[in-house]
């Protein structure tokens, strides 16, 4: 019998037979949604114990300051309160610092010195939250100010503050030489002396300056975890806010010597996560502390301004982008500047090889010849993070790189934006394409979908629009002008082959376990965790076209790391690319014993078999057949000699590639001149994921990665005073868009299976908001370029949006 | 701290619960009476996640002190559902329209949802989306929500034409 396993699955061919398994294709309704609707998801917050106690801590006023004095009797002496740690407690246990993804490490209690305002200076455990957040407020700590450091761009100074005593002396860092008491890694790719000579011939060069400033994936739910260790068994559970509950369990088991084994993970329901809940915090760390010290569980639960203020930030990367060109408008180089804020401990959630994760996507869609990269990551007062809010690895600022280039570069030829960007598209026929970078991108039809979709907003004339508001605004009939932003993005997901990918020296595989039971029902466990994108719905239905279960037989768990297989998470869009390939392979393995007992069962050869809907057919006699229901039966009483009992399968999947899902999306907003107000007009967004599983659920995805996009680019924003404070911790500043603000979305696709996904599925959840932002962007400067615009730096509320005008001279004052 | 007893009715329910003068509803919905449906998301009443109905109102339950509730009549998403499980015409449309993602906004989302189409049974998309502009959601882009909440309301319209 052929290898099954990695042949691609006819079984998707057949919509009819999707439609009666609810497999891939359908627009299956979410088996979730029968607890969230009635309130009974269960979520961190949710989880109560007996005896449970409450930690909170005492943060920092100060972004860099040293400790003087911890005065902890003020504390103590409030009722309810049991216990103050801080980092003189934990320097015993040598857990005053945790490694960092990064290869940093970050304080999990300042010790002598905090560095950002917020950062966690002692724990403060209490029978309840009230008594706690008591605690916090009597506990008095005596620091004497140091001055701060803000600007990135002046972190490498000569007279810069130390910020990391802690890494006095070490020239070394995790990802090379560090030139600079601030510095922590310099890292570049691509040829820089091939585009240098690129640049020395082009007939046309651009460079600008973009800033791609400090925002937050902001997810509903803040994180929180409860720990409890049992003193008796020495067993820690440990239910947390975790998109990646395994890594957390190694990561537990290495920084505590607790083994493994003796550790169990559980993730709830996760309230979004959008890359808030990849790292690991010190609230989670104090959480299981003060349960080892107390004998009681522990729960701790962040309140919106630790969240914003404390716990990943994401973007805050200062890029120069230079494009070089011909004439004629071919770009024949790129090349790209970084300098990354990392905050004060170097907490970026990327694979461990990749400081700046997947920057190097930055030549997009493009077929560009030479190309350069580098950034350069610093220390500053501000908290640690950098996570890929709803994005693979720095992709977001990839694409805003090279996207708002683009339309530089249309507008120095005085070209059309998408003129430019259709003779630069990678064509069909290129497939598999080495980037100059040297990604293999696998598969794509992008003049196809930038065709569909000009077609689909009626670009020309939209254009035609645009010149005539423009005119009459010259006139002074009007005083509205108009912007439509383009965006042809390239995403690179499904991190990944371990070739590339490792997070603390673990491959980024990923994993299902299924098991059917006798009855023909089933479970499916993956190494995965959902947060939203209805995994118990989707992957149910890859498991129901490959095995012929229907959906509604199969239940989908993830989370708890005593029962699910071994998996890197969910985040950088991987679930679907890295697990589902996994429970795709699982499915074909149970199929393929299922053939066996069949043939068994039919007293006929297995190539003898047909598969029908769920079962095997004797070729040429569809009524002698046996159903999935029938074989799963007999994998527990009537087996093939020798065969083992049961019906088991479990794949580990190492992708071979990334995938890299597409897409052109445009936007089109006026603006009123005379108060920076705007309204989106039209967002249309064509996505290629590929294979698509579940229609309706794709369509979600995209809505919301779309209003994260339009967050992100026109109001978003962390910000901090001159000394240090953050400004915008509360949802009173910052921006999260309403049901009003947010525009209305067209969406529209195109299919190119991915070649080496056992499905041809690509990822998603990320699109809409790595395409998003750029798209946005560019129609807020697309609407002054005929104005002498050039560009404008996001966020794009109304009052900047207000000031460039004004800039321009376009406003009289 | 002297503790206060106070009396609720939650879901047709009655309760008499003994509360501390500062003690927030949220907390005693949450942890005194087991009822979790309800979430935190931003202690400043402006995520809506708390949101609950009290007395006919939309009511923000993180930003209120239980005591305030002293013998109010409070439905909360767990009281939506009749009382042989069927789902309310709302949380099936929620369902059907993909109108919720990870699912943390919900109950508050469709506790407000449930008021605006008491107030207002047949809304127009404007009306629904300022209707529910003080309830934030990360997840959907609200264009499903007010999709199903439309639904939602056609159904009920429908209802009580027959």
């Amino acid at each position: 019998m052929a290898d099954t396993i990695s042949e691609p699955s006819q079984s998707e061919t057949s919509a009819e037979r999707s439609q009666k398994l609810e497999g891939i294709g359908c627009k299956r309704k979410r088996v979730e949604d029968i607890r969230f609707t009635q309130g009974h998801g269960n979520y961190v917050d949710d989880v109560k114990l007996p005896g449970m106690l409450f930690g909170d801590f005492a943060r920092s006023p100060y972004a860099h300051a040293r400790i003087k004095h911890i005065n902890k009797e003020s504390a103590l002496k409030v009722p309810g309160v049991l216990a103050v740690l801080t980092a003189e407690d934990l320097i015993p246990l040598n857990l005053h610092y945790m490694p960092t993804l990064a290869g940093d490490v970050q304080a999990v209690l300042a010790h002598e010195k905090v560095l950002f305002q917020n950062q966690e200076v002692a724990f403060i455990v209490a029978r309840d939250r009230y008594a706690a957040a008591d605690g916090v407020e009597a506990l008095e700590v005596e620091y004497e100010e140091l001055e701060p450091l803000l600007n990135a761009l002046k972190a490498l100074d000569d007279d810069a503050p130390v910020l990391r005593d802690d890494l006095a002396g070490k020239t070394e860092g995790a990802h090379g030489p560090r030139e600079h008491h601030n510095h922590i890694f310099t890292w570049s790719a691509g040829d820089e002396a091939a585009t240098q000579e690129a640049f020395d011939k082009a007939d046309v060069v651009i460079e600008e300056y973009l800033a791609h400033p400090r925002v937050h994936p902001c997810p509903l739910e803040t994180c929180g975890s409860v720990a409890d260790m049992n003193p008796i068994t020495g067993q820690l559970t440990l239910w947390g806010t975790f998109q990646a509950p395994h890594v957390v369990r190694t990561v537990a088991a290495l920084i505590t010597n607790i083994p493994e084994h003796k550790i169990r993970v559980i993730s709830p329901d996760i309230g979004g996560g959008f890359g808030n809940k990849v790292g690991v915090y010190p609230g989670y760390v104090m959480s299981v502390v003060a349960s080892i010290v107390l004998k009681k569980p522990v729960k701790w639960i962040e309140d919106r301004m630790e969240n914003l203020s404390t716990t990943a930030f994401a973007r805050d990367y200062h890029i120069t982008a230079e494009l070089a060109a011909t004439k004629e408008g071919k770009v024949i180089g790129m090349r790209s500047h970084v300098f990354a804020d990392h905050g004060a401990f170097d907490a970026c959630a990327d694979p461990s090889k990749y400081p700046a994760g997947m920057y190097h996507i930055c030549t997009g869609s493009y077929d560009i010849p030479t190309a350069f990269c580098s950034v350069k990551g610093v220390y500053t007062n501000k908290a640690p993070g950098g996570v890929s809010y709803r994005c693979s690895f720095r992709v977001t600022e990839a694409v805003y790189t090279i996207e708002r280039a683009m339309d530089l570069l249309a507008q120095k030829l005085d070209m059309d934006p998408a003129e430019l960007r259709q003779k630069n598209l990678i064509q069909p026929e290129q497939f598999p394409y080495t980037s100059a970078f040297g990604w293999e991108y696998d598969s794509g039809d992008y003049p196809t979908a930038m065709a569909k979709t000009l077609e689909a907003v009626d670009y020309k004339k939209l254009r035609q629009q645009q010149a005539q508001m423009v005119e009459d605004f010259k006139a002074g009939t009007s005083r509205e002008i108009m912007g439509v932003g383009l965006s042809f993005f390239t995403e690179v997901v499904g991190a990944g082959p371990s070739k590339n990918c490792d997070i603390l020296g673990i491959n980024m595989f990923d994993s299902c376990e299924i098991r059917v039971h006798p009855t023909g029902a089933a479970i499916a466990r993956l190494g995965v965790k959902s947060q939203g994108q209805g995994h118990e719905t989707t992957f149910a239905q890859i498991l129901a076209s490959e095995t012929g279960l229907p959906a509604d037989m199969i239940t989908i768990e993830e989370g708890d790391t005593d029962t699910a297989p071994y998996g890197l998470g969910t985040y950088g869009s991987r679930s679907t690319p890295v697990a589902g390939a996994a429970a795709a392979r699982a499915g074909r393995k149970i199929k393929h014993k299922a053939q066996l007992i069949a043939s068994h069962l039919l007293e006929v050869h297995h190539d003898d078999l047909e598969w029908d809907v769920d079962g095997f057919a004797i070729k040429g006699m569809p009524d002698k057949r046996r159903s999935m229901k029938e074989i799963a039966w007999a994998a527990y009483n009537n087996l093939p000699k020798g065969m083992e009992p049961g019906l088991e399968a479990v794949d580990y999947y190492d992708p071979p590639n990334f995938t890299f899902p597409y897409g052109a999306y445009l936007c089109v907003l006026r603006i009123d001149v005379d108060t920076g107000v705007y309204s989106v007009d039209r967002f249309y967004a064509l996505d290629d994921c590929g294979t698509r599983i579940n229609p309706m659920i794709i369509e979600g995805q995209i809505h919301g990665g779309l209003t994260e996009a339009f967050a992100v680019a026109m109001g978003q924003l962390i910000d901090f005073d001159e000394t240090g404070n953050i400004l915008g911790a509360s949802l009173m500043d910052f921006f999260l868009p309403t049901a009003v603000e947010t525009p209305k979305w067209e969406t529209d696709h195109t299919e190119v299976p991915s070649p080496h996904h056992p499905i041809g599925a690509k990822g998603v959840g990320e699109s809409p908001h790595v395409g998003g932002v750029p798209a946005f962007s560019n129609a807020v400067n697309d609407a002054f370029r005929a104005f002498g615009g050039v560009h404008t730096h996001m966020p794009h509320t109304h009052s900047n949006i207000w000031n460039y005008a004004r800039s321009l001279g376009m406003i009289d004052s | 701290m002297a503790k206060t007893l106070i009396q609720l009715t939650v879901n047709g329910e009655p309760h008499e619960v003994a509360v501390n003068p500062r003690d927030l509803l949220i907390h005693t919905l949450r942890e005194t009476l087991g009822l979790t449906g309800a979430h935190i998301g931003c202690d400043t009443s402006h995520c809506g996640a708390c949101t609950i109905d009290i007395d006919g109102q939309s009511s923000k339950s993180c930003t209120m002190f239980a005591v305030q509730a002293n013998g109010s009549n409070i439905t909360t998403i767990e009281g939506m559902a009749g009382a042989d499980g069927t789902l309310h015409v709302l949380q099936e449309a929620f369902r059907e329209m993909h109108g919720l993602q990870c699912g943390f906004c919900t109950p508050g989302m469709i506790m407000r949802a449930h008021r605006l189409l008491e107030e207002n049974p047949t809304p127009t998309e404007e009306e629904i989306r300022i209707g529910i502009s003080g309830n934030l959601c990360r997840c959907t882009g609200y264009q499903n929500i007010v999709k199903a909440i439309q639904h939602a309301s056609e159904t009920l319209t429908s209802n009580v034409e027959a």
